[in-house]
């Protein structure tokens, strides 16, 4: 199975729809975002956004990350997912971009996604999740 | 003649497919003929070549010659170092290549 | 130099284990080499034509000698008793088998060394000046900024998965050694009118098939924000790069097809959108690591004087030795261009002579250039003799640097599966001709670079004689360029014309420099000439 999710609240229902579907329809709570597509067209509607879904069509085109990071930056706190070419060695790179939920075209095993996940105990750098980089452990 | 080469998958070694196994010396190279797709993928899948290719190649009385000095090079070893290929004792060995 | 702390030393330990997973995954048949390529790479490990390579990064080209000794165990151990140092100043084995390759890099792990991003679409080992912290030219020791650089985007996680490699220099003189404007983004450490340090930052460089000399996109960005600048620059190009042709996926690409000033702007944006984040690493952070960079303790009151009375040892200190910071010491170039042998290549046992010279002579410090040499980089100018008399016996005391003979050239045909040509035998080729100390002398600075394909490991766009090996209908041709460069005042070769075979482009290049000393006046270097005359007469003279 390739579905992860990393929330405490209840899974959202409604299907997401494109991005120029969601910017027609006031009422739409869940999008989708394509490689490609401006992460910054949703900024304006973060309030009513529930689920946003982000592609990954194939595992290389790492534009996603960079989307997840820009609706995180600009306050976003509902579920962001990752969907489509989604490799165990890419996870601990998208949790710490902000998505908190994995819809992976593959099959993935809970232990190894468990391992990857867990890999690295400390970071380096700053980005959207709430790990310390190693410079503020080091400088107390 | 077409034959097939890869790397072993664990050593990295270069391979030719014999036929029914895989041989470190192209002079064992077999004539795949229209096959080579389907012996690359049981091979592949099977973990026992990586990055395996068909290479066009000239039958010899010294065994099957690649047609690209680039499989040449591969069948043999570095030009530039005689002493790393796999003939270091033929001091000619190089000519085949070019 | 740096040494890790236990979070380093966790971070390159956590990395081998996780190697360690992914091989086996990809032994026992878990992923296929398609999945398995971008995780490899990411570790250095290329499949090449005759095994597998693995790059070690040498990060901003500094070494002691306990990894050195490493470096020399590893190939003895690992590979076959040698290793080819690079033109981005790492270390490359080319015989290497998958399944050592996890235990390889813990070996490397309890050296602090690693093969972190030295591959694949990532954000690539740092280069930096190979006199950093002993040349008597530069601001300060770029060092504490690479390796602040070398922390920030290692596992980045915004930027692990690029649209291409990005490669990111470090320089703080005006002359430049590291070929500064062909990486995708360039820093230059100055000072601004209030005497405060910061970058003068270019972007979009690159060699390849589209070669780009970087522009420079922001005069001074203050040192405490640069790695939010960085990240600007890595959001805009990793947001609109394309993604459809990995030919045109290089930052480069990008900045041509938006324009510099559009590329400019868009950065300022996003750089403002970092600042506000608050991502850059403190003062106290620059701090502790720049105490590792403080000077070695040189002494005072040492003697200008050394013996030239051996004939062979004065030029090799006329050639080899560079001016230092500290009265009474030397910045001492080991060349690896012996004449007919491989460039860059060293094998296990040289490698331990240059770490013990290293470790006697020179602070425990050996660089990489990216001209393929090591450098001591402070050696007590009483000392020079015993080290070239140590490098003699080793092989390694030839007088060449910067010479016709001190030829950088890529693995080539001989060793990788991307190339169309080999450049070893046409760099052996090259020496042969011009082996004479004579006439290399009074020819003078002059560098040539050899690439057996388009992406320009050799780095053939920056050669003030560039050669570029093309498949012609299945048989290696050489193109012969003139007038690049990768120093400060950077250039792009140009093609002569049509090709040549492999002995063919040798008469070329001599038909060159023999035009070059007709036509020369007194103190020009080739290049020099070369850029008053222009093209014609040399192609005149390649081309009758």
């Amino acid at each position: 199975m390739g579905n992860f999710r990393y929330r405490d609240d209840q899974p959202h229902e409604e299907p997401a729809v494109t991005l120029d579907a969601f910017l027609e329809q006031p009422d739409a709570t869940a999008v989708r975002l394509e490689a490609g597509e401006d992460a910054r067209q949703l900024i304006p509607h973060l309030d009513r956004l529930q689920l946003i879904e982000v592609s990954f069509p194939r595992f290389r085109d790492g534009r996603g990350f960079s989307s997840a990071r820009i609706l995180r930056e600009a306050g976003y706190k509902g579920e962001l997912r990752a969907e489509g070419d989604v490799l165990i060695d890419l996870l601990f790179f998208m949790r710490r971009c902000g998505f908190d939920s994995f819809a992976s075209q593959h099959s993935l095993n809970p232990v190894d996604v468990e391992a990857a996940l867990n890999r690295y105990s400390n970071v380096y750098q700053d980005a959207t999740d709430e790990a310390v980089p190693i410079w503020k452990l080091r400088h107390g | 003649m077409r034959i097939l080469t890869g790397n072993d998958l664990k050593t990295g070694a270069v391979i030719w497919w014999t036929g029914r196994d895989w041989s470190l010396h192209v002079e064992d190279a077999a004539d795949v003929g229209e096959h080579g797709e389907a012996v690359l993928a049981a091979e592949d899948g099977a973990r026992r070549v990586n990055g395996g290719y068909i290479v066009d190649a000239e039958a010899t009385p010294d065994g099957p010659r690649p047609a690209h000095i680039k499989d040449r090079i591969r069948a043999l070893g570095p030009t530039v170092r005689p002493d790393l290929t796999l003939k270091p004792a033929d001091p000619t060995a190089g000519d085949w290549v070019i | 130099m740096y040494r890790y702390d236990q979070y380093d030393q966790a971070m390159v330990d956590a990395r081998v284990e996780e190697f360690r997973d992914q091989t086996r995954r990809r032994i026992a048949g878990d992923i296929n080499d398609d999945q398995f390529k971008p995780l490899r790479l990411k570790n250095g490990l290329y499949l090449q034509l005759h095994a597998y390579m693995l790059r070690v990064a040498i990060p901003y080209g500094t070494l002691n000698s306990v990894q050195m000794r490493k470096l020399a165990h590893i190939a003895r151990t690992y590979d076959r008793g040698y290793g080819h140092f690079t033109t981005r100043q790492n270390l490359q084995y080319h015989w290497i088998k998958l399944e050592q390759a996890p235990d390889i890099l813990a070996e490397l792990a309890t050296v602090e060394m690693h093969a972190i991003q030295t591959s694949g679409e990532s954000i690539r080992n740092i280069s930096a000046d190979q006199y950093a912290g002993a040349a008597a030219d530069e601001i300060c020791d770029p060092r504490p900024w690479a390796e602040l650089l070398r922390q920030a985007t290692t596992f980045h996680p915004e930027f692990s998965y690029l649209p291409r490699k990005f490669k990111i220099a470090v320089i703080s003189s005006k002359e430049d050694r590291a070929a500064l404007r062909w990486h995708d983004c360039a820093l230059r450490i100055v000072r601004n009118e209030a005497g405060e340090e910061g970058f003068e930052v270019y972007a979009g460089g690159g060699m390849g098939r589209t070669p780009f000399i970087a522009f420079p996109i922001r005069d001074f960005c203050p040192a405490n924000q640069i790695f939010s600048y960085l990240q600007a620059i890595l959001r805009v190009w990793n947001l609109h790069a394309r993604r459809d042709n990995i030919h045109k996926q290089r930052m480069k690409i990008l900045v041509h097809e938006l324009g510099e000033e559009e590329f400019r702007r868009q950065v300022e944006e996003e750089f403002q959108t970092f600042l506000a984040l608050g991502t850059d690493f403190p003062q106290a952070e620059y701090d502790r690591i720049a105490a590792y960079f403080t000077p070695p303790p040189f002494e005072t009151g040492l003697s200008e004087e050394i013996d030239r009375s051996d004939p062979e040892f004065a030029l090799w200190v006329d050639r080899q030795t560079v001016r230092h910071k500290a009265p009474g010491y030397a910045i001492a170039n080991i060349s690896l261009k012996p004449v007919g042998g491989i460039g860059g290549d060293v094998t296990a046992e040289q490698m331990e002579v240059v770490a013990d010279l290293a470790e006697r002579y020179s602070f425990d410090d050996v660089r990489v250039t990216h001209a393929q040499n090591l450098v001591l980089p402070h050696v007590r100018k009483q000392d020079l003799y015993a080290v070239w008399g140590a490098l003699a016996a080793a092989g390694l005391a030839d007088a060449n640097l910067d010479l016709v003979t001190d030829v950088i050239a890529c693995p080539g045909l001989d060793y990788c599966t991307l190339a169309n040509a080999r450049s070893i035998p046409v760099a052996q080729k090259i020496q042969q001709r011009f082996a004479d100390m004579d006439r290399q002398l009074d020819i003078g600075e002059l560098k040539v670079k050899i690439s057996g394909c388009i992406n320009a490991c050799g780095h053939h766009h920056a050669g003030q004689i560039g050669i570029l090996g093309v498949d012609r209908k299945g048989t290696e041709n050489y193109q012969l360029l003139l007038g690049g460069s990768g120093a400060e005042d950077t250039s792009q070769a140009k093609i002569t014309g049509p090709g040549f075979d492999e002995d063919g482009v040798v008469d070329a290049v001599e038909r060159t420099v023999e035009r070059y000393r007709e036509l020369r006046e007194p103190g020009e270097r080739f290049l020099d000439t070369y850029r008053r005359v222009g093209l014609d007469p040399f192609k005149e003279a390649i081309y009758g």
